[in-house]
């Protein structure tokens, strides 16, 4: 290992299991299995997937929503299992706090603005007067955008427009003075013209304030345009890992150039596969070890149906887990990579 | 269909609380004072339960000043039409039935405000805490309401009164708060669970908010017209189970009160004797208090629920073209 | 494509009653659909592109109300019909594709009988060509038959869509009117769908109009392009040219606001501000307020669409290529 710094929050295996039925029943959904997750300081690392993914549900173990069924997160250093005095998981808190996906009721409609920001202050900072936390209230407003700060905690909710629900969201959670924000699709339900504004908010508090995020999320655009970092998932599992560009320009693991296939821009011409994939997310309940995606994969051999794969350094940084994918380039036989296809772009 | 949302905004103004994909309706919440007024009168029904039980609150406020002297006192001519001194005539034992019935409204509102007070209060507690709490607790809790609220009431209560031995109004109040909690506890646990996956509680057990604060500090406040309609129900049921209960002798009976005089009016045979009056005052009275709490209460409901709200009209002016 | 348009609105004016009065969600919103076209209807929440889809199908309710303009669908107003009027070409000539199967279908019934209940609805058919004709429309989307006999919940979000179009498809209608069909899918099985739905057009020769709040989904699937806000149009034209030169400056930010997976990252702006409140819209032109490139004027006259090449847009900048439309 390099002398590149210990990562900020690091998880070893992580699992997390449901119990479907009563309590006496077998069946058990497998949400996350042996993720390995790594998010260094001031780094944004989106973590993309469709829905049934997991992505949620790491971000709720990371939030210690749930309890890890099996496997560590690390943060710090430290794993979370060993924090066991309430002050200990108060101090995790108020490094890790969440933003959540629907600003329409994410805060509460019996309160105004000031309250979640106040309590968030009262519990993590009890250190400041209440004047101070006045300002410190007033300031995390600013920093987000919302400038007549003053004016805006006396005001409620509904008030608001979504887009600026959001970025109250983001007030209450810099207010604990976090070092990682958990971003779960924080502009999913917002109108296309408003989600840019909230993204180059999450780079600036990356900048400015030296957060590190984890942006959840099923759109790769955005994933994209803000992340420095790009995490795939599929059923549970962590299929492919990387620095972003890395990622578009070289996906290795079949789903993920599957997902860029499919990923509509308008700048570019048509490009329809020769066969259209209309296979789903399996519902990954007690799974049996193989691959997830073999259903679905062009390139899928019998290996992919016996062996679970286990995570590969294929590339500097840049983590996949198929049987199938090699260093060099992106997977060959399956669909073409980003630049590839670029390259056919010849007449328009 | 698109929904617009009325509001004003921080930013630059025009604005609209509209920002959002899903398009979803942003109107006004019900914030209180100055729009629970609104509220209230721009719906019919609440305006009049309202008016109807204001009159009841000032006639059980001030009986003295509306019909001074003692309603039990037997004074009077017996049996007595309806005169000048008399407007509603008098009972079988010579007393002024407009008195009786006038200061009759206070025990009523005060078993119907009380009973439905406290058993309010034990709704929201077991109901609520029941939602949030799930697992285990919820299904203790839920074994306990059911309970409850399977056991038949007028004969649970009957038993009740007639065991405690003397027949007062707390002794009332006390069998009507167990016996009308469940229902509402009921009502309270699946509103709560509706409410219960609400990103504002994540977020606040995110932010590391304790279990008890969660529920009293964030949840139930937004459940407040929810709890006031509840209120309404469980006053209801109270004026309606205690004025039966004094007709079956199992109240105070020598108290003034409506249900009391049904009781008396039963013995002496008011309706076969004529003395219609004395029979129909007090039954209508009970009737006009449980109307007005009925009517609050759909009120509060279309309050709570806009989806329950008469739906507006256009006044369609069509171009034909 | 013949030359007849099926689809005619003109002026179209929708109204929603409100404790302060009216909002008006749709203003004067004209457009033309030939047959087999597919014309995609864009604009953010608030813009009444959906409300603009439910008054062309006269499937508002109260508060929301048509108060002007006409629908020709095929020579005949719909505005103003009685729904005994309107059933006579409800599923055969035009139908509806909702926004979310899951609520659109009966979770109680199975999609079999669902389909039955439509066809009964309009025509006496035998069983056996029921059941032949359900086959069939599960067949063309490609659903294995056999889930007639399956309830909604049983199906994967895509298939359920998928079984939505199908159930608008029994009567190999005219046009067909989508609602944001795809927005409750994954972006993999959005592009199935879009794909699909574009061959069945092709085969079949119907006519369809896409509302969706997605720019990008559509640019590759629709002939034309409609560019809505705040209740007008503010942009038309075939989607190639409104793509590659967006007249209106709404349509420019609008898409300049979709990040890439190609190309330079370069940083974008999106557009400040918000819609306008449709209760009382900014005077002039209604864009103004958030406008890059506001001229004085903008805040005075109210522009009509004038018409640019192959597009008609609503902005003054354009004011001397003529009026459009009157």
């Amino acid at each position: 290992m390099s002398d590149t710094p210990a990562p900020l929050l690091r998880t070893e295996k992580l699992s997390r299991h449901f119990t479907i039925g009563n309590a006496f029943s077998r069946t058990s959904l497998h949400a996350v299995d042996d993720a390995d997750l790594v998010i260094n300081e001031r780094e944004i690392v989106a973590l993309a997937g469709e829905s049934g993914s997991g992505k949620s549900t790491i971000a709720r173990l990371l939030a210690m929503v749930y309890t890890p069924t099996s496997g560590e997160i690390y943060f710090r250093g430290r794993a979370l299992s060993s924090l066991k005095a309430r002050k200990d998981v108060m101090a995790y808190r108020g490094e890790v706090p969440m933003v959540f996906q629907d600003p329409f009721s994410s805060l509460n409609p019996a309160y105004r603005i000031s309250h979640g920001i106040l309590r968030s202050l009262k519990l993590h900072r009890p250190d400041l007067t209440s004047a101070q936390q006045q300002d410190e209230a007033e300031r995390v407003l600013d920093v987000v955008g919302l400038t007549q700060a003053a004016d805006v905690l006396t005001r409620y909710p509904y008030e608001f427009s979504g887009g600026q629900r959001q970025r109250v969201g983001f007030a209450q959670a810099l207010a604990c003075r976090p070092k990682l924000i958990l971003a779960d699709e924080p502009v999913s339900m917002l109108d296309v013209s408003i989600r840019i504004g909230v993204l180059n908010l999450m780079a600036n508090l990356r900048e400015q304030e030296g957060v590190s995020f984890l942006y959840i999320t099923h759109d790769i655009a955005s994933a994209r345009y803000v992340a420095d970092r790009l995490v795939i998932m599929y059923a549970g599992h962590i299929v492919e890992n990387g620095p972003t560009e890395e990622v578009l320009r070289n996906p290795k693991h079949p789903y993920t150039q599957l997902l860029l296939s499919a990923v509509p821009d308008p700048r570019a011409p048509l490009n329809v596969t020769a066969e259209t994939d209309r296979g789903e997310p399996p519902k990954v309940v007690n799974p049996k070890p193989g691959c997830r995606f073999r259903q679905r994969c062009p390139l899928a051999i019998d290996k992919c149906f016996e062996v679970t794969p286990e995570p590969r350094l294929l590339a500097p940084g840049h983590v996949a887990a198929c049987h199938v994918a090699t260093s060099e380039g992106p997977t060959q036989g399956a669909l073409v990579g980003v630049t590839e296809r670029n390259e056919q772009e010849v007449n328009e | 269909m698109a929904t617009i949302g009325v509001s004003a905004g921080v930013d630059e103004a025009p604005t609209t609380a509209s920002g959002n994909r899903s398009g979803r309706k942003t109107g006004r919440d019900s914030r209180f004072g100055g729009n629970l007024w609104a509220a209230i009168r721009s719906n019919r029904k609440a305006t009049v339960g309202l008016i109807i039980l204001v009159i009841f609150v000032i006639l059980a406020i001030i009986p003295q000043w509306i019909v001074p002297g003692d309603p039990a006192a037997e004074i009077y001519a017996r049996m007595a039409s309806p005169s000048a001194q008399h407007w509603l005539g008098t009972t079988a034992y010579g007393q002024d039935i407009l008195s009786e019935v006038i200061w009759g409204a206070r025990p009523a509102l005060i078993i119907a405000l009380v009973a439905g007070l406290f058993a309010t209060v034990l709704s929201v507690l077991i109901g609520v805490s029941a939602a949030y709490l799930g697992g285990i607790a919820d299904d203790i809790l839920n074994l306990l309401t059911d309970v409850f609220l399977v056991i038949p009431t007028l004969p649970l209560v009957i038993v009740i009164a007639a065991y405690a031995g003397h027949h007062g109004l707390s002794v009332l109040i006390i069998v009507l708060v167990i016996t009308g909690w469940s229902y509402g506890a009921r009502q309270l646990r699946s509103q709560a669970l509706s409410l219960r996956n609400r990103d504002f509680l994540q977020a606040a057990k995110v932010r590391g908010e304790k279990r008890s604060y969660i529920i009293v500090f964030e949840m139930l406040p937004t459940m407040t017209s929810l709890i006031v309609a509840n209120f309404l129900g469980a006053a209801l049921y109270a004026i309606l189970t205690a004025s039966g209960l004094e007709f079956l002798g199992l109240g105070d009976t020598s108290s003034v009160d409506w249900g009391t005089m049904l009781y008396w009016a039963q013995n002496n045979e008011a309706l076969q004797t004529g003395q219609y009056l004395w029979a129909a005052v007090p039954g209508i009275c009970i009737a006009l208090l449980g109307t007005a709490f009925a009517l609050l209460n759909n009120a509060f409901d279309e309050i709570s629920n806009p989806a329950l709200r008469p739906v507006r009209r256009i006044r369609v002016k069509r171009t034909h073209s | 494509m013949s030359s007849e348009p099926i689809l005619e609105v003109r002026d179209l004016t929708v109204e929603y009653a409100v404790a302060r009065g009216s909002v008006g969600a749709v203003d004067g919103v004209s457009l033309d659909l030939a047959a087999g076209e597919f014309l995609g209807i864009v604009g953010e929440s608030g813009c009444g592109k959906s409300t603009l889809l439910f008054a062309i199908a006269q499937l508002l309710s109260p508060p929301a109300a048509i108060t002007g303009g006409t629908v020709n669908f095929k020579g005949r107003n719909l505005v103003g019909l009685t729904d005994k009027q309107l059933a006579a070409s409800r599923w055969q000539d035009m139908s509806v594709v909702m926004q979310s199967a899951m609520n659109a279908f009966n979770p109680v019934k199975s999609i079999g009988s669902q389909f039955k209940d439509a066809i009964q609805a309009h025509e006496k058919w035998s069983r056996d060509r029921i059941k032949q004709r359900s086959a069939e429309v599960m067949k063309l989307v490609g659903i294995d038959p056999i889930h007639l006999k399956s309830y909604p919940f049983q199906l994967s979000g895509g298939m359920r869509q998928r079984a939505m179009i199908a159930m608008a498809l029994l009567f190999t209608p005219d046009l067909i009117i989508m609602d944001e069909p795809t927005s409750a899918l994954d972006v993999v099985a959005q592009r199935s769908l879009m794909v699909q739905i574009k061959e069945l057009q092709e085969k079949l020769g119907f006519a369809v109009a896409f509302v969706t709040h997605d720019m990008s989904l559509v640019s590759h699937f629709s002939d034309r392009l409609i560019v809505m806000y705040a209740g007008q149009v503010a942009e038309v034209g075939t989607t190639r040219t409104v793509f590659d030169s967006p007249a209106h400056p709404y349509s420019k930010g609008l898409l300049e606001a979709f990040p890439s997976i190609r190309g330079p990252r370069v940083h974008m702006t999106g557009i400040p501000g918000n819609p306008p409140e449709l209760i009382n819209p900014p005077p002039g032109c209604r864009f103004s307020p958030r406008c890059p490139v506001v001229m004085p004027q903008c805040s005075r006259i109210e522009p009509e669409l004038y018409a640019v090449g192959d597009v008609d847009v609503r902005c003054l900048l354009h004011v001397n290529g003529g009026v459009a439309r009157v």
